[in-house]
C-alpha cells in the first residue's frame, strides 16, 4: 500500500477557513453541498452500487449462489466455463463462480474492520496530539514516526511471519498496528488548522470546555480528509489483504479468498493454458478496489472547495 | 533553515531506536509465544537437548528472558545495538553472515528500484503535465482514467498478468522471429544473471506502475493549482510564451510535492520489491526476506528488515532536508 495521504493536505480539504458552519444560510453547508454533487455524479453512483453489491456478496453469499464452494471434485479441476460452472472450475475442481462470491467475505471483513479501527485510533490520537500540543503531541508524534518509518508491506510480512497462525483476526490486528499512523498525521494537521479559527476562540471566550470545543467545533470541521482517506483505505486494505494472502503470509488454505484463488491459479494458468483461473478472481479484485478508489476520489472532489 | 535541519536530525534519533526496538520486541514476543525457532529447524527429528542448547547459544537465543512472556529483553536489545554498531548483523542458519547475503542481494534490488523510479518519474511527470495543461480535454480524461485504473490494480495482480503476457505471448513471438538475446531477456519470465539490467526492465515497470499513477495525479493537481497562482498570471500577462510560463514558472513550484513523493517512494518500492521479486523470481532483498520467512529464520528476517528500514528512514530524512532547500518557506512549526 502506498501513502494516499500525500494527496491529502489538510489545508485543501474541508471547509474553507473562515467560512465554517455559519455558511449554512447561504449555500447548504459543506456536507449538503457535497452530497448534492455526489448524487449527480454518475461515477460515484455506479461505484457505490458496485461496492454495495460486493458487500452483499460478503454478507449474504447465499443470495448469489446455491453452489457450495467447498464441494470440489478433483476430476473436474480447472475446466473452462461451461453450463454447469459459469466461470469454470478452480485448481481443486471447485466452482469458480462460488469461489469468487465467497472470496469477497474475508477481504471485506478485513477492510471494513481495519478501516474502522484505524480511523477511530487515528482520529483520537490526531485530535489529542493536535489540540493539546506540547509534550502529548511530541510523544504521540514520535511514536507515530516509528510506525510511519516501517515500509508497509515489508512490516506486514515480517509481523505476520513471526505470528504462529494467520487468520482474519491476526491479519487485521497487524494491519491496524501498521495503518493508524497516516490518519493520525492527517488529523493532527487538520486539527491544528481548525484550532486557530475564530469560532474556536469565540467558543472558548463563551466558556466552553475543551471537550465540548473538540466535539462541537474541532472534530466536525477537521474530519473531512479522514473520511476521504478512509474510503481510499477500504480499497487499499482489500488489495493489501489479497497481496499478503498471495505471498503466503495472509489467510491460509481452508479459507476462501481471492488472494488464494489467484495464487493457486498463477501456478498452472500458463502451463495448462487455462486463463479463466486468473481472469475471474483478478477481475473481482480489481473491480472492488477500483470502485473504492473512484468513490474516494469523488468524495474528495466533492469535499474540496478548491477543486470546484 | 539551520534550526529546521537540526531539529529534523534530532528527531531522527528516537525514531531510529524506536523502529529498531519495535522489530526487536516483535522477535522476542514471537519467540516467547512460539518457542525456540531452532527447534522448528529440525522438525520431527529433534537433536539431543545438549546439542539444541549449544546451537541455541551460538545464535544468541539462550537468554532466559526469552522464556518470560511479555519481557522486552532490554539486555538483548542493547547487545543487538552494540553488534549492529560494529556492522555485525548476525548469521543465518547455515552460518553465512547476513551482511554477505545482503551484499549479494542488495545490488539487484537497487537496480530494480532504480528502473522503477526512473520509469515512474519520467512517464508520471510527463503524463501529469500534459493532463494539467489540458485540463478537462481529451488528454486529461485519458490520463485520469488510466491512472485510476493503474492505481486499482494490486501490484501482484499486475505482475502475474504481465508475466504471462510478456513471458509467453510476447516472448514466444519474439523467439519465432529470431530477436537478439538481450531483447529476449527483457521479456523473459525470470531474472537472468547474465542480463542484469535487461531482465529487470519488465519487473521494474510493474513495480513502478502504482506510483506512476500516483505521480501523474499529484503532478496534475499540483500544476492546476499553481497555474491559478498570481505569479503565473503575471508571467502570462507579460506575454511570455506558454512553454516558459509552464516550464519555468509553474512546473518548478508544482513539482515540490512530487519530489517529496518520489523520495518517500524509495521506501515503498523496497516493500513492493518483495512482491515483484517473488513473482519474477529475482534473487534480491525481497527474495531473501521470503526464503528466510519460509525457513523460519527470524534472525535473518529481523536483520534484513532493520537494514531496509534504515534505508527508508535515511531516504525520508534526506527528502525532508531537501524539501527545505526546495521551498525556503518551510519552517519547523
Amino acid at each position: 500500500m502506498s501513502d494516499y495521504s500525500t494527496e491529502l493536505r489538510p489545508s485543501t480539504i474541508g471547509p474553507a477557513p473562515g467560512a465554517p458552519e455559519g455558511a449554512k444560510e447561504r449555500s447548504a453547508g459543506l456536507w449538503a453541498d457535497a452530497w448534492r454533487e455526489l448524487y449527480h455524479n454518475p461515477v460515484f453512483v455506479v461505484s457505490t452500487i458496485i461496492v454495495l453489491l460486493v458487500i452483499s456478496m460478503a454478507a449474504f453469499p447465499g443470495l448469489w449462489t446455491d453452489t457450495d464452494p467447498e464441494r470440489c471434485q478433483l476430476r473436474e479441476a480447472f475446466e473452462g466455463p461451461s453450463d454447469g460452472h459459469v466461470f469454470g472450475t478452480t485448481v481443486q475442481g471447485c466452482d469458480m463462480y462460488a469461489h469468487v462470491i465467497y472470496g469477497a467475505r474475508p477481504s471485506i471483513i478485513i477492510a471494513v474492520f481495519v478501516t474502522a479501527a484505524v480511523s477511530l485510533i487515528g482520529t483520537a490520537t490526531g485530535v489529542i496530539s493536535g489540540f493539546y500540543g506540547g509534550w502529548t503531541d511530541t510523544i504521540i508524534s514520535r511514536i507515530n514516526d516509528v510506525f510511519l518509518g516501517l515500509p508497509f508491506i515489508l512490516g506486514a510480512v515480517v509481523f505476520l511471519a513471526l505470528l504462529a497462525d494467520q487468520n482474519i483476526w491476526t491479519v487485521s490486528v497487524v494491519l491496524i498496528v501498521l495503518g493508524w499512523s497516516s490518519i493520525t498525521r492527517i488529523m493532527r494537521g487538520s486539527v491544528i488548522s481548525a484550532k486557530s479559527q475564530d469560532y474556536v476562540e469565540a467558543a472558548r471566550a463563551l466558556g466552553a470546555s475543551n471537550m465540548s470545543i473538540i466535539r462541537r467545533h474541532i472534530v466536525p470541521n477537521s474530519i473531512a480528509p479522514v473520511i476521504v482517506l478512509a474510503t481510499l483505505y477500504l480499497g487499499s486494505f482489500v488489495s493489501v489483504e489479497a497481496t499478503l494472502t498471495f505471498l503466503g503470509v495472509g489467510l491460509q488454505i481452508p479459507e476462501i479468498s481471492w488472494g488464494i484463488t489467484i495464487a493457486e491459479g498463477q501456478l498452472i494458468a500458463v502451463s495448462q493454458e487455462v486463463p479463466h483461473l486468473l481472469v475471474f478472481p483478478c477481475m473481482a479484485l480489481i473491480l472492488t478496489v477500483l470502485s473504492f478508489v473512484l468513490m474516494g476520489d469523488a468524495l474528495r472532489d466533492a469535499l474540496d472547495p478548491r477543486g470546484r | 533553515m539551520g534550526r529546521y535541519t537540526i531539529r529534523r536530525l534530532l528527531q531522527f534519533i528516537p525514531v531510529l531506536f524506536g523502529t529498531m526496538f519495535l522489530l526487536h520486541y516483535l522477535q522476542t514476543v514471537s519467540i516467547q509465544i512460539n518457542g525456540n525457532p531452532i527447534t522448528a529447524l529440525f522438525g520431527d527429528r529433534q537433536p539431543p537437548p545438549e546439542t539444541l542448547a549449544a546451537i541455541t547459544r551460538s545464535f544468541g537465543l539462550d537468554d532466559p528472558c526469552l522464556t518470560q512472556a511479555g519481557n522486552p529483553c532490554l539486555g538483548m536489545f542493547g547487545e543487538r545495538l552494540w553488534n549492529y554498531a560494529q556492522g555485525d548483523f548476525g548469521v543465518d542458519f547455515t552460518l553465512q553472515p547476513v551482511t554477505d547475503l545482503l551484499a549479494e542481494a542488495l545490488p539487484i534490488t537497487l537496480r530494480l528500484t532504480l528502473i522503477a523510479i526512473v520509469f515512474e518519474a519520467i512517464v508520471g511527470i510527463i503524463a501529469g503535465v500534459i493532463a494539467g495543461i489540458r485540463k478537462d480535454k481529451l488528454a486529461d480524461n485519458f490520463v485520469r482514467i488510466s491512472t485510476v485504473l493503474i492505481i486499482s490494480v494490486p501490484t501482484f495482480v499486475l505482475g502475474v498478468l504481465v508475466q504471462i503476457l510478456s513471458g509467453l505471448y510476447i516472448g514466444e513471438w519474439l523467439e519465432d522471429r529470431g530477436a537478439p538475446e538481450w531483447l529476449l531477456a527483457v521479456f523473459s519470465v525470470t531474472y537472468q544473471s547474465e542480463h542484469p539490467w535487461a531482465s529487470l526492465v519488465v519487473p521494474g515497470v510493474v513495480l513502478g506502475a502504482f506510483s506512476l499513477g500516483f505521480i501523474a495525479r499529484l503532478t496534475r493537481t499540483s500544476l492546476i493549482e499553481t497555474m491559478r497562482a498570481d505569479y503565473v498570471r503575471t508571467a502570462r500577462a507579460k506575454g511570455l510564451p506558454k512553454s516558459r510560463v509552464v516550464g519555468i514558472h509553474a512546473l518548478r513550484n508544482s513539482l515540490i510535492p512530487v519530489v517529496t513523493y518520489i523520495g518517500l517512494d524509495i521506501g515503498f518500492l523496497m516493500g513492493g520489491a518483495l512482491v515483484t521479486e517473488g513473482i519474477f523470481n529475482i534473487p534480491g532483498v525481497g527474495g531473501l526476506v521470503f526464503s528466510s520467512v519460509r525457513a523460519g529464520e527470524t534472525p535473518v528476517v529481523i536483520a534484513v528488515a532493520t537494514l531496509l528500514t534504515l534505508v527508508f528512514l535515511l531516504a525520508s530524512l534526506v527528502v525532508d532536508l531537501f524539501y527545505a532547500v526546495l521551498d525556503p518557506r518551510i519552517r519547523y512549526e
